[in-house]
């Protein structure tokens, strides 16, 4: 069975590249608009990897892996955020919510694809 | 429309509409200028607007964003009040992208001294102790570290936090990529983990020494543990390499290398040297240090030793460029130096003399070496043609509205380079073959389940003094109805021929054979599959077709190592000699006369209750003398058939140093070359597939 991994992004376009590429490497995918989305759609659900943007309304990504990492099912998943390079600050404070990597945008398919194989097994 | 002008078809539509977000969310921060929710919704639209411009090749976009987003993220922070002049830059600033964006859907392009105005009026809003500098790119992906040295050893000292498991990260992940980058030995501190009442099961308490041997430069490292270089101590250095000055290849001494960890003192060593156990076992029972220090210890000992080693030999390798000539000369004096030397040895024996026999055997001794030696030199890859043969695969399947891809494996495998000439023609007639009449159209081959590409995959292997290449497709196969149809056509069987599946197969490597409906450009006209066989069969190769009806063919093509030298078992018949490859042989059993006779003239005898069928080298080859009472059969395996060939004595093995007989001599049939015995006497070598053609055409044209 493939693995499944989520994406969170309130970009249209980098949701549809990103998924793109994971469904094109064989991942299935789910798809959320937000922090919120994401967690409603999870609810529960198994997933194996979560990749997900800093920056988005209702609930930003910061905050999506802080309260994932507080729930047994999510605590150890390998999660991914995606930020730009004017967001060092970002970058930290994603770690310290319990982030596994990021990825700098703009990135291309390969890169996304090596830090997916980097983290996910 | 390709995927990424799909992507950017969605960038432009979702820009639009931030856009047009935008433009509301101004507005109405023009009404409330202290709602902390709208500034957060302009910047998080103007945010969104550069990443993804960026990731699309929106360039021009992306980069004006930049400023624009810098100063709306100080509005954010409370650094910078709401104003009119600031909405009023804002909508501008929006309305200057909906321009850049509709020059992408080909309108006229935008105003770019516009873009210099409005980019000027953001910059001086910036505060100053802010600003940063757009160049601050963080190199963060694709760090290539690649360095000139061939080997460097690294000693990695990998401490986790306690806690890394609970960020996703998996450190046998990280041990696993640092495997990727070369000979590597990761040795696991187990010292610390506590006892099995106290283990947090969520904690990690290993930590680790990775000796590391690599081309790779130090970024390349420091890479894979990029995302937890804040969570883990990472310690990285160099201990062996070329780049380095030799300084640090002084220290492959053990103790020097605990000394140089930290581990050890000096002093331990000297207190340890003074006894006379090795050091390692020392200081283990010294206490001073832990077993799995040492192992990593020693581990990096021996990896600075191979990776000298290495360096050493990769110094020495360089290659000369031989005309072939001068390589086909060599190896015929050396044919020439086996055959003199089987006449020294063959005198030596004759005379009895201790001490000649004692230099025969070593000149013997040399000459085998030497043989080996110069035959190792004539030795080429075949991914030499498997590379040639790909494109062919790309080009053919192209032409003929297929899609095929091409596998490889055992393209190092060594073959003679006159039989890596000449093996050319083969391949490229059957791989032709497979892709024209094998691999089924696209549509076709979804039809019945299997993948829209085929794959002909092509392999070589050793087996034993042969080499094996096989050409495997996942095509229709070959039907045996259709071929048998074909073959009773062309009158070349019976109509009530009953055939095997072997044989239906066999019929393909007939001349003038073709049962595809059309002659196409690419099989050309049916001459393909019997030149094949020919040119195998002079090569002393066999061929051989395996089908399975819309699974796929594999073809077999079995080849001798050399055509130069081989292996024969001489033979003696009416005081002539004859050489059989002894590769074919597989027994030597008596034929007695009164076993001749029960058979009532007919060449069969009975092996362990197997009828196998002999063919008389004396009768076939008009010798003269009396046959003995007991003959020797010397049986024989090509493909799946035995056949047995009755000589008058066995004499024993030969080194055969193969001579081409002369063009006049060129119809002889059954015979493949000559060889000079040692007693200068001239041998016949047996081509035993074409003996056995040649006889079964007699014997059936006498039948019809």
């Amino acid at each position: 069975m493939g693995k499944t991994i989520m994406t969170v992004d309130d970009s249209a376009s980098i949701r549809q590249m990103v998924n793109f590429t994971l469904k094109d490497a064989g991942y299935d995918v789910i798809e959320a608009m937000d922090g919120k989305d994401a967690l409603g759609k999870l609810n529960g659900a198994s997933i194996h990897m979560l990749i997900s943007d800093v920056n988005m309304p209702n609930m930003d990504g910061i905050e999506l892996v802080r309260q994932l990492r507080a729930m047994p099912d999510y605590r150890f998943i390998p999660i991914i955020m995606l930020t730009t390079e004017s967001q060092d600050t970002k970058k930290q404070e994603g770690k310290q919510a319990g982030a596994t990597g990021w990825i700098v945008k703009p990135f291309k398919p390969e890169q996304l694809m090596a830090v997916v194989k980097k983290v996910l097994k | 429309m390709s995927h990424i002008d799909k992507h950017k078809e969605t960038f432009k539509e979702e820009a639009y509409e931030l856009l047009g977000e935008l433009e509301t969310a101004f507005l109405e921060l023009e009404e409330s200028p202290d709602n902390r929710e709208l500034v957060g919704r302009v910047f998080r639209a103007m945010h969104t607007i550069k990443g993804s411009g960026a990731m699309f090749g929106f360039d021009d976009i992306a980069e004006f964003m930049h400023d624009v987003e810098t100063v709306f993220e100080q509005v954010r922070d409370g650094k910078i009040a709401v104003t009119k002049h600031l909405v009023n830059l804002g909508l501008s600033a929006k309305d200057q992208i909906r321009a850049m964006l509709d020059a992408y859907g080909g309108n006229e392009p935008a105003d770019e001294s516009r873009s210099t105005e409005i980019i000027a009026a953001f910059r001086k809003l910036i505060s100053r102790d802010d600003k940063k500098s757009g160049a601050a790119k963080a190199a963060e992906t694709g760090v290539s570290g690649e360095t000139n040295c061939e080997n460097i050893v690294y000693r990695i000292h990998f401490r986790p936090e306690k806690n890394i498991f609970m960020n996703g990260t998996n450190p046998i992940y990280l041990l696993n990529e640092l495997k990727e980058l070369g000979e590597c030995r990761a040795i696991a501190h187990v010292d610390t983990i506590p006892p099995i009442h106290e283990i947090n099961p969520e904690y990690c308490y290993t930590h680790w020494d990775i000796i590391l041997t690599t081309g790779k430069g130090v970024d390349a490292i420091k890479d894979i543990f990029i995302f937890i270089a804040d969570n883990c101590e990472l310690n990285i250095k160099v201990v062996d390499g070329y780049c380095e000055s030799d300084e640090a290849a002084d220290n492959e001494k053990l103790g020097n290398i605990l000394v140089d960890r930290g581990i050890i003192s000096p002093d331990d060593i000297e207190k340890a040297l003074s006894s006379q156990k090795r050091l390692g076992e020392i200081l283990v029972d010294a206490e001073a240090v832990t077993n799995e220090g040492l192992r990593s210890a020693l581990e990096e000992q021996s990896q600075i030793r191979d990776a000298r080693k290495k360096r050493q030999t990769t110094e020495t390798h360089s290659n000369i460029r031989v005309p072939a000539e001068k390589l086909d000369h060599f190896v015929d004096l050396v044919g020439e130096l086996v055959i003199l030397q089987q006449r020294l040895s063959r005198t030596a024996s004759r005379q009895n003399d201790s001490e000649l026999f004692a230099i025969a055997e070593e000149v013997e001794r040399l000459t085998v070496e030497l043989r080996d030696s110069a035959f190792s030199v004539r030795m080429v890859p075949i991914g030499m043609i498997f590379n040639k043969l790909k494109r062919l695969v790309r080009d053919l399947s192209d032409e003929l509205g297929k899609e095929t891809d091409m596998a490889t494996d055992g393209g190092e495998t060594e073959l003679d380079k006159t039989v890596i000439d000449r093996l050319n023609d083969p391949l490229v007639h059957i791989i032709r073959n497979s892709i024209d009449h094998g691999i089924e159209l696209p549509g076709a081959r979804e039809a019945s389940g299997k993948p829209g590409t085929g794959v002909i995959h092509l392999s070589a292997f050793h087996s034993g003094s042969s080499v094996i290449i096989q050409i495997r497709d996942d095509g229709r196969g070959i039907d045996t109805d259709i071929v048998r149809a074909r073959a009773i056509e062309k009158g070349m069987v019976a109509a009530n021929a009953e055939l095997s599946e072997k044989e239906c197969y066999a019929l393909i490597f007939e001349p003038g054979f073709s049962t595809a409906k059309e002659v196409t450009s690419v099989s050309g006209r049916g001459v393909g599959m019997d030149v094949v066989k020919q040119t195998i069969d002079s090569l002393r190769g066999s061929i051989d077709v395996e089908s399975k009806k819309g699974k796929g063919t594999t073809i077999t093509i079995t080849l001798p190592l050399t055509l130069a030298i081989i292996e024969g078992l001489q033979v003696e018949i009416g005081n002539e000699y004859f050489v059989l490859p002894l590769s074919a042989v597989e027994e030597c059993i008596e034929l007695t006369r009164e076993e001749a006779l029960k058979a009532k003239g007919r060449h069969i005898t009975n092996v362990r209750g197997e009828i196998v069928p002999y063919i008389r080298l004396k009768d076939w080859f008009f010798l003269e003398g009396n046959s003995e009472n007991i003959e020797q059969i010397v049986i024989t395996r090509t493909g799946d058939r035995r056949v047995g060939f009755v000589v008058d004595r066995v004499v024993g093995e030969h080194q055969t140093v193969i001579k081409a007989l002369g063009s006049v001599y060129k119809n002889v049939q059954g015979v493949s070359g000559a060889t000079i015995l040692g007693d200068g006497r001239v041998a016949m070598i047996i081509d035993i597939p074409h003996l056995i053609q040649a006889v079964e055409m007699e014997e059936n044209s006498l039948c019809a």
